[in-house]
């Protein structure tokens, strides 16, 4: 019976934290649109509800009324399975997050490898998505997308280990108390940038949407996609993308911590500051999707591994130097 | 207990299945994503008996890059036409005594490994390092590595040095005719370099050389 209470909280617990996710992801799509709109003097969305705030769920609306067509010859069992892999992987990741001190899914010991892992994998649905429309475009689009995925996944471990040098944990929410009094943004400023740059790149976001570059690849692997598959994939980008600032918000910006420790700021609540802190990193995101044309694949590989893997490699070097000639290493 | 029996039960149960699943079905592309499930499942059984670093690292290095680039290759072969080939194929297999070799050893080698429990308690007094219950594994994996351990793990860095020179040697060629940017060049032009005023005599034009 106490098992059956355990198991009934958890589940309640996960919908509670699953649910906001899954609001914030269609508020978060309004927002890319409404940022992304106001940049190129637009109005964009802004007829369904306030300020246009429900447009998504109409879109989804839509998207559910619509036929799901699976092509003749495609493989049925991989090509369905794709957007599931895509949204399953994107939602999973969020049990590691802390929203605060006590906050937290499931605290476990390694949650930034989880969190690294997770992201790693969701390159499989491109991948499926892509091989199992048994189309050229889609086809293309998946390989590209997974030589980039693998690519600046590379740069992102390595710019973990800079963190994880200052923290010596791999423990979510130590990496966010050990930034109590400097975040690790400042000292480690430059790989923030990498990591920014590389998390636009790890989630096919503009300047780096090579997979769907539509002027050469019509949609990549969501060609064929249609109706509700369609909307699962889209849905699991937007979560992947959101997760992204919120590893971005926890490994840099300190996490759920108010940025000074005083009166009006120490008030609001932890989760709050850290949704902040995520939707100025998705700004960033919405802005340069307006303001940055799209790289060539080629200057996209040379950027990866001839200059970010480089540097932060080198920056790896310079931190666990710093550390050790000043003793500041963790655990010491 | 019973909980934790049942998970390991199942995740053994797809662990074996799927693997039987990779050298059965005959899709190679189904196969890797057969292998994908295998090594998840596995990674899930090492956490679940304490290893989660071991765990989480598998994934990331076999299921997030190794197992990419398997399906990398085999998507790209033409799966319609090398299907069935090896089963199909008339005549007796040359490939099969290798093959038979190959399984009997690792048939062997299986034994001794499931026959470990047996030698687990020797095992146990022979290690030279004492097991310490208190730190996590991430930490007594890192404070062994890196220091008792330094040479080894040098050296298996330096076997990996060795095998990705040679995979690069091996897959490098020069072509000729390509056109590449260099962005020192495109960065490092001004207008000088870029634009000459010419003054042009009647019917004589001006001889561009590239």
């Amino acid at each position: 019976m106490a098992e059956l209470f355990i198991f009934f909280e958890q589940i309640y617990r996960i919908l509670f934290l699953l649910i906001p996710v899954l609001v914030s992801v269609a508020m978060i799509v309004w927002l890319d649109r409404r940022v992304w709109a106001f940049v190129q003097k637009r109005r964009g969305p802004n007829v369904v509800g306030p300020f246009g705030l429900f447009q998504t769920l109409a879109d989804a609306l839509k998207y559910i009324f619509k036929e799901i067509i699976i092509p003749a010859s495609s493989n049925k069992v991989i090509f369905i399975l794709a957007p599931i892999v895509t949204m399953t992987l994107a939602l999973i990741a969020w049990a590691v997050i802390p929203f605060s001190e006590t906050f937290v899914l499931a605290d476990i010991n390694v949650g930034i490898l989880y969190l690294f892992a997770v992201s790693s994998l969701g390159v499989y649905g491109i991948i499926m998505g892509g091989w199992a429309s048994n189309s050229k475009y889609p086809f293309l689009g998946a390989i590209r997308s997974a030589a980039q995925m693998v690519s600046y996944e590379v740069s992102i471990g390595v710019i973990i280990i800079n963190v994880l040098l200052c923290v010596g944990s791999l423990n979510l929410s130590d990496i966010v108390l050990a930034q109590k009094d400097l975040w690790f943004v400042i000292p480690l400023f430059p790989m923030f940038i990498i990591f920014f740059i590389s998390a636009l790149a790890e989630t096919n976001r503009p300047p780096f949407d090579l997979p769907e570059a539509e002027a050469e690849l019509v949609a990549g692997y969501q060609t064929e996609y249609s109706g509700m598959m369609y909307a699962m994939f889209w849905l699991g980008e937007y979560a992947n993308i959101l997760l992204m600032c919120a590893m971005g918000s926890i490994l840099f910006l300190g996490g759920w911590l108010s940025p000074i420790d005083l009166f009006p700021f120490n008030v609001i609540p932890a989760p709050i500051w850290l949704i902040l802190k995520i939707l100025f990193l998705f700004i960033l995101f919405a802005l340069i999707k307006a303001i940055v044309p799209r790289y060539r694949y080629d200057q996209l590989m040379k950027l990866g591994w001839k200059i970010f893997l480089p540097f932060s490699l080198i920056y790896v070097v310079l931190t666990a130097s710093f550390l050790m000639y000043f003793d500041l290493l963790p655990g010491n | 207990m019973i909980a934790h029996a049942i998970v390991f039960y199942i995740f053994s149960l797809i662990a074996i299945v799927s693997a039987i699943m990779v050298t059965v079905s005959k899709n190679t592309v189904n196969s890797v994503f057969f292998l994908i499930l295998d090594f998840i499942s596995i990674s899930c059984l090492f956490i679940m008996i304490g290893a989660e670093f071991l765990g989480m690292i598998m994934l990331i290095v076999y299921v997030g890059a190794v197992a990419v680039l398997f399906l990398f290759v085999v998507m790209m072969l033409n799966v319609a036409q090398q299907k069935n080939e090896w089963f199909n194929s008339s005549g007796r297999s040359s490939h099969i005594p290798v093959g038979l070799l190959v399984s009997i050893i690792i048939f062997f080698e299986l034994i001794i490994v499931i026959g470990g429990w047996k030698y687990k308690p020797d095992l146990l007094d022979s290690i030279a390092i004492e097991i310490n219950t208190h730190l996590t594994n991430t930490q007594s994996l890192g404070s062994v590595i890196y220091t008792d351990y330094i040479h080894l793990f040098q050296l298996s860095g330096m076997v990996l040095l060795v095998a990705m020179i040679g995979a690069i040697v091996l897959t490098f060629r020069q072509r000729s005719g390509v056109k590449r940017q260099s962005y020192f060049k495109q960065i490092s032009r001004d207008r000088k370099d870029g634009i000459e005023l010419v003054d042009v005599e009647n019917n004589k034009g001006v001889k561009i050389d590239a």
